[in-house]
């Protein structure tokens, strides 16, 4: 039961980071990819939070009294990754709408057949 | 306890939401699901003591990221196909699932060794963690060990950051801002948009 409850977060993790994965690899259509890949990364910023939690311990903020608190540090890195994943998305969204324009098309195996490329 | 069943409640729905958006088609229900699944992740993030990721994940993951999707699927489709589905595959589901459960079975077995969830006393915990709690609040003067950490001690990383987004901001009208010339039947305005 322990080890149940002690490693739940991470198999759950990993089932949504597979989850991501397997629309980033098995569909075609290009936002949804991103939408792939963004799961992926929502995964990624849940194991780290995961790691950095502390049983019955405080959200770190500093207050008199409460001497037991989460790590900060992953809650850190995943702020800074947060704000980077959005400006990647950005910028994957972006070439999407440049596509549609070039071959009038999203759908990867229209842009293979157009560029004859399979 | 009560800790313990919430988080599993939420991990729960947020598995069953990217389920749902693997097996939708419809891609407006993909990125609303997309935008539900952020949201029940960041109500995760509070319940394991990360408001400040929460906050932005909420604001950011949720919020903006679903926008720019909204706006690009306006883009791509016009209005009379805009419940567009996307084009059902073309290749048995077979090698990519396999490449996922044998990837996926990998990593389970890579989480035995790691401490349980909420150990006091996993490695990740008795490094520099306790420098920070202690030091933060009497060198910075700021009780937030978060945005002490981020805009204090790690300032110049939070810069970089800063040209990352700017970095984008710019690839972004770089590749779209100059697309009036193309010929477009429905009116287009998303370079401002992106900006």
């Amino acid at each position: 039961m322990d080890m149940i409850l002690g490693h739940y977060n991470y198999w759950m993790v990993i089932i949504i980071m597979m989850a991501g994965f397997y629309t980033v690899i098995s569909r075609g259509n290009l936002v949804k990819k991103i939408v792939g890949l963004n799961i992926f990364q929502v995964s990624v910023f849940l194991l780290y939070i995961s790691i950095g939690n502390v049983k019955d311990g405080a959200t770190p903020i500093i207050e008199k009294g409460v001497d037991l608190y989460s790590n900060p540090l992953p809650h850190v890195l995943i702020l800074t990754a947060i704000v980077v994943g959005v400006a990647t998305t950005a910028l994957g969204l972006a070439l999407v709408v440049r596509i549609k324009e070039a071959y009038g098309t999203i759908e990867e195996d229209d842009i293979h057949n157009q560029d004859q490329s399979l | 306890m009560i800790d313990n069943i919430v988080d599993i409640t939420l991990l729960s729905l947020i598995a069953i939401h990217a389920v749902a958006i693997i097996r939708m088609r419809s891609l407006f229900a993909v990125v609303m699901l997309f935008s539900g699944f952020s949201f029940l992740s960041a109500g995760l993030f509070v319940v394991m003591d990360a408001a400040d990721v929460a906050f932005t994940e909420a604001a950011v993951g949720a919020g903006i990221s679903t926008v720019l999707m909204l706006a690009t699927l306006a883009l791509t489709y016009t209005p009379a196909e805009a419940d567009k589905e996307e084009k059902a595959p073309t290749h048995k589901p077979w090698l990519p699932l396999s490449v996922v459960f044998i990837t996926g079975a990998l990593l389970i077995y890579g989480t035995y060794n790691l401490p349980g969830f909420g150990d006091p006393n996993a490695p990740s915990q008795l490094h520099v963690a306790p420098y920070y709690l202690e030091k933060s609040m009497p060198e910075t003067g700021v009780p937030n060990v978060v945005t002490a950490v981020l805009a204090s001690y790690r300032g110049f990383d939070t810069l970089g950051e800063v040209t990352v987004i700017f970095t984008a901001g710019i690839a972004v009208l770089l590749i779209i801002g100059g697309r009036r010339r193309v010929k477009s039947k429905i009116e287009k305005n998303g370079g401002d948009r992106e900006a």
